[in-house]
């Protein structure tokens, strides 16, 4: 049996970033809405408290705050002609869940695009000719440009307090800052986190060989911050347990602390929490969806909530999942290369570097906050000219660590055995005297890189589990050499007393050690319906009621961080919402 | 987690008395603190209990993280500090009965990347992994693992780590795997958990543990060390 319950102006899917953002804006708007967030409540109060919040096994090792595996996970394969096999516990990635999402154990490294990260087809294609990019290769343009973005990422860092130095003041090149950003109207709210030995290191090592290093962008606030909605942080303590944790001091920028004090007392706004949606029902001849279906996860009972419109925040696992199980939009075949649900899964390839370490030097690295250190941006993007380099696109290289925590964050020099004497001795000397000089890369779209459903593998729910067809590419390896020499370069030049030899990934993606949570496609943006799932402005082209958020609609990944970048959007869409399609309900574009 | 938190405080209690004894009376680093000292001395080993471990179990996995952590200068032995009943607390709760695991069939082999595709449960996983290790230990060196010497141990162990030890049914090297991560979290764990007594692994680490909050420490310390007299845990503050 369904209840069926009374319509609401608006049903919001997910309550994390981007899902908190809708919901806050289109009550804002005077919208009624209500928010459907599969996992519990959480509030800073009660579930990150200190002392119980710095308890590394239950966090990193036990995935406390995690989505549950046991109800829903990603099968995988890497390539169309063999089998997928579920991942059984999370590894690679950690999808979150509860209120706040990923935002509430994120580790609140900062990013806005380059310029040229959206315009990635275009751009190639005309700097470097018709063959720079491989035939196989799905990139595409986002449909929406840096400049149109500008005012909306400016918003998403004052919502976040974001700490940093701009680099690009309205077209002014800033030392200190990164110089390839695109201009920005206003500097970062906040003033760049503390300098550690790696960031102070890495920071002049790159400045003697000519480089342009500039602090980590972090949602840790560098100090007590109150945001345009009113809602107030602290200052970063530098705990050391901020990825995988919640913020004890209500440092880290979070739908919990940035947005949820202001909206959940709003009575335009309800939340409901264990409500997991099932399915989008939608009416094919209308082009709308007309409700949502959900289980509540605590008595297994179904019910259908209609609404005037609908916005997906489910990340980009269940925003994929929840567009193929409610039949909106023609799924991907990789065969034919027709349809667009499903398309250009990318991910992220990371660790392409060395491990560095100083006898001299007790860096303390359990003194730190979690988006930390220093970056270059000199071999991202298109800073850096690729004529017979035999890729695109790069990465930004960053030193530093984020936290010292004992169980998981300990290195010690090559050739050292994993247990016994000779490792306890290691361990005490070099806990306290290394870090990381990597580089992380963009990952690019490939026609056989996909997402589908799985045909054997079943979730709590009995629905088919999401699958994914990945593996890493030519690109991304020679990305990965490319980036690691040049981090070696830098390393030397910090005079360590042992490097590591270069490294970066090689052969199969890996679904075991922890790479990234940047999952990215499945519901990508565009401007042609034959090739996206939503246009530029977020909204389906096979339901006009219908928006997807978050890192879903990239069409590819760059090397940063998705979430400056989906917030970005996430405003970029609420404002065409009011502003436009409020105005008069209906395709935003024309198909 | 929540099957762990009963048996905690007995934990503790018994950490307080057998797992400190071995700690000081090994390493100078134990000795700094006057409250671990007066411990050592009035404490006689009392007897650790088991959750879900057999003597089987327990004599296998005492040899087995006493190898990995031999007791010298910098901390005890990996069962003084409480390896082995941390391990029985993991396997005896939540985590060891699979929980936050999908398990839905059908299982097959597939690439290492694709991850653990075993039906076993962490628990089902020890128990199975240990009897292919003593069986392989017996055909081997005639004997079980905990029978066998210091120098033997550690051969073995290396053999499991390589890959070359031919389990019967099982893969010794994903066994060693998960027996060094699960060791490894026994001894670097909050102590709350039963292992890691007496915070011996951050006294030797120099791991000042709770509360962390080091927004006036971080640039001033930031190449110079910061003296940890005593790390505190999570029970110092509960
Ligand atoms: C450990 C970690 C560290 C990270 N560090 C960084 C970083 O430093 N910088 C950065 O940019 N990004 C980082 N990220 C990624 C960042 O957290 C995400 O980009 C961001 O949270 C995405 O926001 P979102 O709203 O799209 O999705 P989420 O925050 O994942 O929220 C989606 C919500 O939808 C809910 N949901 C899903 N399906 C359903 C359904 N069917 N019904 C109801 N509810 C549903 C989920 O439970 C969840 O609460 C990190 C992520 C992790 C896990
Ligand atoms: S590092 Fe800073 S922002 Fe992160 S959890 Fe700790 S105090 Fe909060």
């Amino acid at each position: 049996m369904v209840t069926k319950l009374k319509e609401v102006d608006a049903v919001v899917v997910g309550m994390g970033w981007t899902g908190a953002i809708l919901s806050r804006e289109l009550t804002k708007a005077g919208l009624n809405v209500v928010g459907l967030e599969r996992g519990p409540m959480r509030t800073p109060r009660d579930d990150f408290a200190i002392p119980a919040i710095r308890d590394e096994l239950k966090y990193t090792n036990r995935h406390e705050l995690f989505q549950d595996t046991a109800m829903e996970t990603v099968s995988l394969r890497h390539a169309m002609s063999e089998t997928a096999l579920p991942m059984r516990r999370h590894g690679s990635f950690l999808p979150g869940t509860g209120v706040g999402g990923a935002g509430s154990h994120w580790n609140g490294a900062t990013w806005r695009n380059l310029e040229v990260d959206y315009v990635v087809r275009s751009h190639y294609t005309e700097k470097y000719g018709r063959n720079a990019i491989p035939a196989d290769m799905t990139v595409q343009d986002f449909g929406v440009t840096y400049a149109e973005l500008e005012p909306h990422f400016d918003k998403f860092e004052k919502l976040c307090g974001i700490s940093g130095q701009a680099g690009n003041l309205r077209g002014k090149k800033i030392d200190g800052g990164n110089i390839f950003e695109g201009p920005r109207a206003n500097d970062y709210p906040n003033k760049p986190l503390a300098r550690n030995f790696a960031s102070s290191t890495f920071d002049t090592a790159a400045r003697s060989l000519g480089y342009h290093p500039f602090p980590q962008p972090s949602a840790n606030a560098s100090e007590a911050y109150t945001n345009p909605e009113g809602a107030t942080m602290g200052q970063c303590v530098y705990c050391g347990f901020c990825e995988r944790y919640g913020c004890e001091s209500n440092a880290k920028a979070s739908p919990n602390v940035s947005v949820l004090p202001v909206l959940l007392p709003d009575p335009k706004f309800e939340l409901r929490t264990n409500s997991y949606v099932k399915k989008l029902n939608y009416d094919r001849a209308a082009k709308k969806v007309t409700s949502v279906t959900y289980v509540d996860t605590r008595t297994g009972e179904e019910y259908e909530q209609p609404a005037g419109l609908v916005i997906l925040g489910a990340y980009v696992f269940n925003n994929t999942l929840l567009m193929l199980y409610s039949g909106i939009g023609t799924p991907y075949d990789p065969v034919t290369g027709r349809g667009s649900v499903g398309k250009n899964y990318c991910y992220q390839y990371t660790g392409a570097g060395v491990t560095v370490f100083f006898e001299d030097a007790e860096t303390n690295p359990f003194m730190a906050a979690g988006a930390f250190g220093t970056i270059m941006d000199d071999f991202n993007g298109d800073n850096f000219d690729h004529s017979g380099l035999g890729f695109i696109g790069g990465g930004h290289i960053s030193a530093g660590l984020s936290n010292g925590r004992p169980i998981e964050t300990r290195a010690v020099p090559p050739g050292t055995p994993r247990w016994g004497k000779a490792w306890k001795e290691a361990n005490a000397k070099w806990y306290r005297r290394w870090f990381n000089v990597a580089g992380t890369a963009v990952n690019y779209a490939y026609r056989d890189n996909y997402l589908d459903l799985d045909p054997t593998y079943k979730d709590a729910l009995g629905r088919p589990l999401i699958r994914m067809t990945y593996n890493f590419k030519e690109n991304d390896y020679k990305i990965g050499a490319f980036l690691s020499q040049k981090s070696a370069e830098i390393a030397k030049a910090m005079n360590p007393t042992i490097m590591t030899e270069p490294r970066f990934r090689r052969g199969d993606y890996d679904s075991r050690p922890y790479q990234s949570t940047h999952n990215t496609g499945g519901t990508i943006m565009g401007t042609d319906p034959s090739t996206s799932v939503v246009n530029r402005y977020l909204q389906s082209w096979d339901a006009s009621n219908l928006f997807i958020m978050g890192a879903s609609v990239f069409p590819q990944n760059q090397s940063y961080n998705p979430t400056g970048p989906l917030g970005a959007l996430a405003y970029w869409s609420a404002d065409a919402i009011v502003n436009k399609y409020m105005k008069a309900p209906g395709p935003l574009m024309q198909a | 987690m929540t099957e762990i938190k009963l048996p905690r405080r007995d934990f503790l209690k018994a950490a307080g008395a057998a797992g400190v004894a071995g700690a000081a009376a090994t390493t100078g680093i134990a000795a700094c603190s006057p409250e671990t000292q007066t411990a050592a001395n009035a404490s006689a080993a009392a007897p650790d209990t088991y959750l879900v471990l057999t003597n089987e179990e327990v004599a296998f996995l005492s040899a087995a993280v006493d190898t990995i952590i031999p007791a010298d200068a910098l901390s005890p032995s990996g069962t003084d500090c409480g390896c082995v009943v941390f391990i029985d607390g993991q396997l005896g709760g939540a985590y060891g009965g699979g929980a936050k695991m999908y398990r839905a069939g059908p299982y097959m082999k597939g690439t290492p990347e694709q991850g653990y595709q075993l039906p076993l449960t962490p628990h089902q996983f020890f128990v199975a992994g240990i009897r292919a290790a003593n069986a392989w230990s017996e055909k081997t060196y005639g004997k079980l693992y905990d029978r066998l010497t210091p120098a033997e141990r550690a051969e073995a162990l290396t053999a499991w780590e390589k890959g070359v030890a031919q389990f019967d049914g099982f893969e010794s090297r994903l066994f060693f795997q998960r027996l060094l991560q699960i060791t490894m979290e026994g001894f670097f764990a909050d102590p709350i958990y039963g292992g890691n007594r007496n915070k011996a692994s951050w006294r030797m680490l120099g791991y000042p543990g709770l509360p962390a909050t080091y927004a006036d420490k971080v640039e001033e310390y930031r190449d110079k060390p910061i003296v940890v007299t005593e790390p505190l845990s999570i029970a110092d503050f509960s």
